[in-house]
């Protein structure tokens, strides 16, 4: 990794050596540019990098490539995400040149849920090519200058690459496999799905370490502080892939009332310290789910502000 | 029915040339019709197979078997006696066949012989076309019996559009536009009224797009 890859903030703050911080923000369910401002505008020196979700759960919103242009303009890096799911490989190579265009410097590669879940369960779904492909396929348009089919590009979109890892979905032996098959594809940098279970997060980790995985690629932790008991079990019972232990639902329910949403922070902050010491970690990804305005309370908490410079 | 052609020979041998005792089993139903896996077919491939492993030197038993169908268990329990004595087998049966006859044997690598393609009719020998996708929700009651899904390239809705010529479709002088077709139906029939009301956007959540599809009938289960 010597030269820049994509001159992105989020890159030149790995780069350097620091422990990388980075949020996400949805697009609202309109076009409701204010609404959108507000919930940038406390984000703004609080991470490197913001990550903006592509109809998240397979629900429509505004798109994540006008939100993040939008949110250049307001001053704060946008981590672009796209998913597969929406797009044939015609809209998916046209969009990747879009955002570049627009100033957009990070890319987020993603396969997207599936819209049974979302608001339009009666669409098509595309998946013309996968995360794994598109990953490739990024990869190739900036270091190759070519199109899927080997045309040149005139003005090769640089960006840094990014793929998303869930440490704790099926069968877990296998993970770190596609973890890595995602490095060789051609991700410069992970962001994992939010991490609850710690011994299962320091096993997946570990075996990353020893595979080297850690060396050819950033690694950023996912982290969720949890608002209520709802959301825990919400999440525990709900959402596929996802790892919540007993013990943290009983350590939140134990809070007692009005104090849930304190202990849900408290888990995060003492996650966050543990990651910043951990073997095989580059930084944090932190989704504070419609919660983009206690983000500043946390980082500053979390003690990773001011953020560096570079 | 459903429509496969066969491999190419080079293809099947990469795949089994390793192999010393094969077995390869037909089906006698769709892809027999369509001339790719029947019993001829699996004859033909077995004798292609000799040839090849004989002018390598290579002693390889072949043998064949064509099932009535490979898409339902008890004809595939026909073969559970005597498949301890291969080492591979394949299969030219359709995906679907291919698929149970894997997950009935699941100790033996099972290859495919052919290439599934499509779900349609014989326009003559040696001629097939497709005619449905399965999408779970027919329209053909209001097209005039000729479906959209299946035979128009953009899977129009609502066509022509503006690349029907003369009757064809864009994509291929070959290809008959599908729109056209529904319209002289629809004229035949004296039905064009039906036309002119706009097709609302189609639920593809009984399609693939739903994810792999089930259906179960608790009337006739048993």
């Amino acid at each position: 990794m010597s030269e820049l890859k994509s001159g992105s903030n989020l890159e030149k703050v790995l780069k350097a050596g620091h422990f990388a911080f980075t949020g996400e923000c949805g697009p609202p369910k309109g076009a409701n540019v204010e609404h959108l401002k507000e919930k940038i505008a406390p984000l703004k020196g609080m991470v490197d990098a913001v990550n903006v979700t592509d109809n998240q759960t397979a629900v429509v919103r505004m798109s994540s490539w006008a939100a993040s242009t939008i949110m250049c303009q307001e001053g704060v890096e946008p981590n672009f995400q796209m998913v597969c799911r929406d797009r044939n490989r015609l809209a998916i190579q046209s969009d990747i040149l879009g955002v570049y265009a627009m100033g957009i410097r990070n890319m987020l590669c993603l396969s997207g849920d599936h819209q049974r879940f979302g608001n339009h369960p009666q669409s098509k779904n595309v998946y013309d090519i996968d995360s794994m492909q598109l990953i490739a396929l990024v990869k190739q348009m900036r270091d190759e200058g070519t199109f899927m089919n080997g045309e040149a590009i005139d003005v090769p979109p640089r960006l840094f690459i990014g793929a998303a890892s869930n440490p704790f979905a099926d069968p877990f032996e296998f993970r770190v496999y596609r973890l890595a098959k995602k490095i060789e594809a051609g991700a410069d940098f992970i962001q994992t799905q939010c991490i609850y279970n710690m011994e299962k997060f320091r096993q997946f980790i570990k075996r990353a370490v020893d595979m080297g995985l850690h060396e050819k690629c950033y690694i950023l932790a996912g982290v969720t502080p949890m608002k209520s008991v709802g959301m825990a079990t919400y999440m525990a019972k709900q959402v596929p892939g996802m790892d919540v232990p007993d013990s943290l639902i009983q350590r939140l329910r134990g809070a007692g009332k009005g104090k849930v949403a304190e202990e849900g922070i408290q888990f995060a902050l003492e996650q966050i310290e543990e990651f910043k010491d951990m073997e095989g970690v580059a930084g944090v990804h932190l989704m504070a789910i419609e919660w983009e305005h206690r983000v500043p309370e946390i980082a500053e908490r979390a003690g990773v502000l001011p953020r560096p410079v570079v | 029915m459903i429509i496969a052609e066969k491999k190419p020979i080079e293809e099947v041998i990469e795949m089994v040339k390793d192999f010393r005792k094969i077995l390869i089993v037909g089906c006698n139903e769709c892809v027999t019709v369509c001339e790719a896996g029947g019993k001829r077919e699996v004859a033909v491939l077995a004798s292609s197979l000799r040839m090849y492993f004989m002018n390598q030197g290579k002693d390889t038993q072949i043998d064949e078997v064509t099932l009535e169908r490979q898409c339902d268990r008890e004809y595939l329990e026909e073969i559970r006696n005597r498949i301890e004595q291969y080492d591979v087998v394949i299969s030219l049966a359709c995906g679907v066949g291919v698929q149970f006859l894997a997950e009935t044997y699941s100790r033996f690598p099972v290859y495919p012989g052919v290439n599934t393609c499509f779900m349609g009719v014989t326009e003559e020998r040696g001629v097939w076309s497709e005619r449905c996708q399965g999408c779970g929700q027919c329209i053909l009651g209001s097209t005039g019996g000729i479906c959209p899904i299946s035979r128009c390239a953009k899977r129009l809705l609502n066509g022509p559009c503006g690349g029907s010529t003369k009757g064809k479709c864009e994509i291929s002088k070959d290809l008959d536009c599908a729109w056209q077709l529904i319209i002289d139906r629809l004229k035949e029939l004296d039905r064009l009224d039906e036309y002119e009301q706009i097709a609302p956007i189609k639920d593809w959540s009984t399609e693939r797009a739903g994810g792999p599809r089930r259906v179960v009938r608790e009337d006739v289960r048993q």
